[in-house]
């Protein structure tokens, strides 16, 4: 960022822009999200128009009005809640889904921390939810809450695995877990010698993106996989003693994990903030927005199929999990290393 | 309908006989997206409005001269939301040496929509048809006790009552 300003304004000032960006982020990407498929997509897809008069245009004001009731709301604890713990499970939630955003380029120097294994770790912090979200069920004292977590956690680990199996494909033909170098290698990469658009991983890891996209379904616990938050056997599940703050903080959790997900599946397929050609300061300037829509996509995606398809049954998660996702994960994988060593 | 079992359901679906696996969650995903692009089927409610349907029932209007305070609304109304009262009066009699009439004059006749369940039977029950059914919708009131209409908004209501049908060939015409 200092780059960018072509100005050095000192470590203290960088952090704070850094600190300041990602905050903003993260409650504006679940707005936007949450506006744009909560609202309005599902309610065309159910052929009506969701909310039309906030703010004047199509409602746009909706879930800011919404943002505002919860914090007049009574801030509630059950009276035999483990309090520390009870208060501090929203934030471990909501941590988890910033700490992701810190690897995520958008541009050749426009990135929090350009760590060597931004793979690694933006899956690695994105499993610290589970760890919040048994907090939240264990510390409400509730059945319905402790079952949802309980459900939650056997469901978020069953899915890490071919999460991360599927990205292990990726990482194998860019040669390297560095997100923006992974980046690169799909910029300045060729289809079959043809390099007008690059080499988006979404042609050659076909497979490891839709493994990707059911994983991180599970991960978001949307609707095929949203037992933990099942509203007709759980009410809903791990958050059903939060009100207020704390529950808005959950649903920030949600849907910025959701945009989380949707920009890493952007940058690790669909060639990130890269636009073919676009080099240097350009790419800086123009990358953010270019990610911004590739993650739009992804996302319309994966709120398309949570708009679509009934709940599943909790063995049925399993069995999918376990006996076909990571199968077929695998197999991704050892086709994808035998390409990589025999071209 | 005469086959019953469990083929009935689901005979009309087989349509081809092998179907690829996944092929429902596609054409799930095809539903989604068509019913996306279809538009809304909800009406803007305050900005504007739909059209019930002309038997709608939204309210009871009273055509005050054709009652004769018989009383049998009020009785088989099951809330006992129709409030009448009446008294009679003496009238000249039709012609010369007759007899002096009496009719029944209408004092007070207060349906309270709070406690009306739109049943109808008091529309149904009426033989001289004095009340009639009328699709307005909107008389909505900021306090419960303004939903005690009386026979003047009673009567008003008249202007919103639909033209009724034409009745079948050879019945018995009515006024409204």
């Amino acid at each position: 960022m200092t780059h960018l300003l072509a100005v050095d304004i000192g470590w203290g000032w960088t952090l704070a822009i850094k600190t300041v960006v990602v905050l903003g982020l993260i409650p504006l990407g679940a707005l936007i999200l949450g506006y744009t498929f909560l609202l309005k997509m599902m309610s065309h897809m159910q052929s009506r128009l969701g909310p039309m008069d906030p703010g004047g245009f199509h409602g746009w004001f909706q879930l800011v009005g919404d943002g505002m009731k919860f914090l007049q709301k009574e801030d509630i604890m059950p009276e035999q809640a483990d309090r520390r713990v009870f208060a501090l499970a929203p934030a471990v939630v909501v941590i988890s889904t910033f700490l992701i955003f810190v690897v995520i380029p958008t541009g050749p120097r426009l990135v929090v921390k350009d760590l060597d294994v931004g793979v690694f770790y933006a899956l690695a912090v994105s499993s610290l939810s589970i760890i919040g979200v048994l907090m939240a069920g264990w510390a409400s004292a509730n059945k319905f809450a402790l079952l949802g977590a309980l459900r939650a956690a056997a469901q978020l680990i069953a899915y890490e695995l071919p999460l991360l199996l599927a990205v292990v494909g990726v990482v194998v033909q860019a040669g390297t877990m560095n997100l923006n170098g992974i980046v690169t290698a799909q910029q300045n990469g060729a289809i079959f010698g043809w390099d007008g658009l690059g080499n988006p991983y979404i042609l050659t890891q076909f497979v490891g993106f839709a493994l990707f996209l059911v994983a991180a379904q599970a991960e978001l616990t949307q609707t095929p996989f949203d037992m933990p938050v099942a509203e007709s056997e759980l009410v809903s599940g791990y958050m059903v003693e939060y009100t207020g703050f704390r529950f808005l903080f959950f649903f920030i959790g949600e849907f910025g994990t959701a945009f989380a997900f949707a920009a890493l599946a952007a940058t690790l397929v669909l060639g990130g903030w890269a636009l073919p050609g676009v080099h240097g300061g350009t790419a800086d300037l123009l990358g953010p927005l270019v990610l911004f829509v590739k993650l739009m996509a992804v996302a319309f995606l994966i709120f398309w199929v949570r708009f679509t398809y009934p709940r599943l049954r909790e063995d049925q998660l399993q069995a999918m999990a376990w006996k076909y996702l990571i199968p077929i994960a695998l197999a991704n994988i050892l086709v994808t290393g035998l390409f990589k060593v025999w071209l | 309908m005469t086959a019953v079992g469990p083929s009935a359901g689901d005979g009309g679906k087989k349509k081809s006989a092998r179907r690829l696996p996944g092929q429902g969650l596609v054409e799930g995903l095809g539903v989604t997206l068509r019913t996306m692009f279809e538009g809304a089927v909800t009406v803007q409610y305050p900005h504007e409005k739909e059209e019930p349907p002309t038997r709608a029932r939204g309210v009871i209007a009273l055509k005050e001269e054709n009652c004769t305070v018989c009383m049998l609304c009020a009785r088989s109304c099951p809330d006992w939301c129709i409030y009448i009262e009446g008294h009679k009066e003496a009238r000249p009699p039709r012609r010369a040496g007759g007899r002096e009439r009496s009719v029944s004059v209408l004092d007070r006749f207060d349906i309270d929509f709070a406690l009306c369940m739109y049943c109808g039977i008091c529309v149904e029950v009426c033989p001289f048809d004095a009340l009639f059914w009328s699709p307005e919708f909107e008389y909505s009131e900021g306090s419960i006790a303004k939903l005690l209409h009386d026979k003047r908004k009673l009567g008003d209501w008249m202007e919103v009552v639909p033209e009724s049908e034409p009745l079948e060939v050879g019945a018995e015409i009515k006024a409204k």
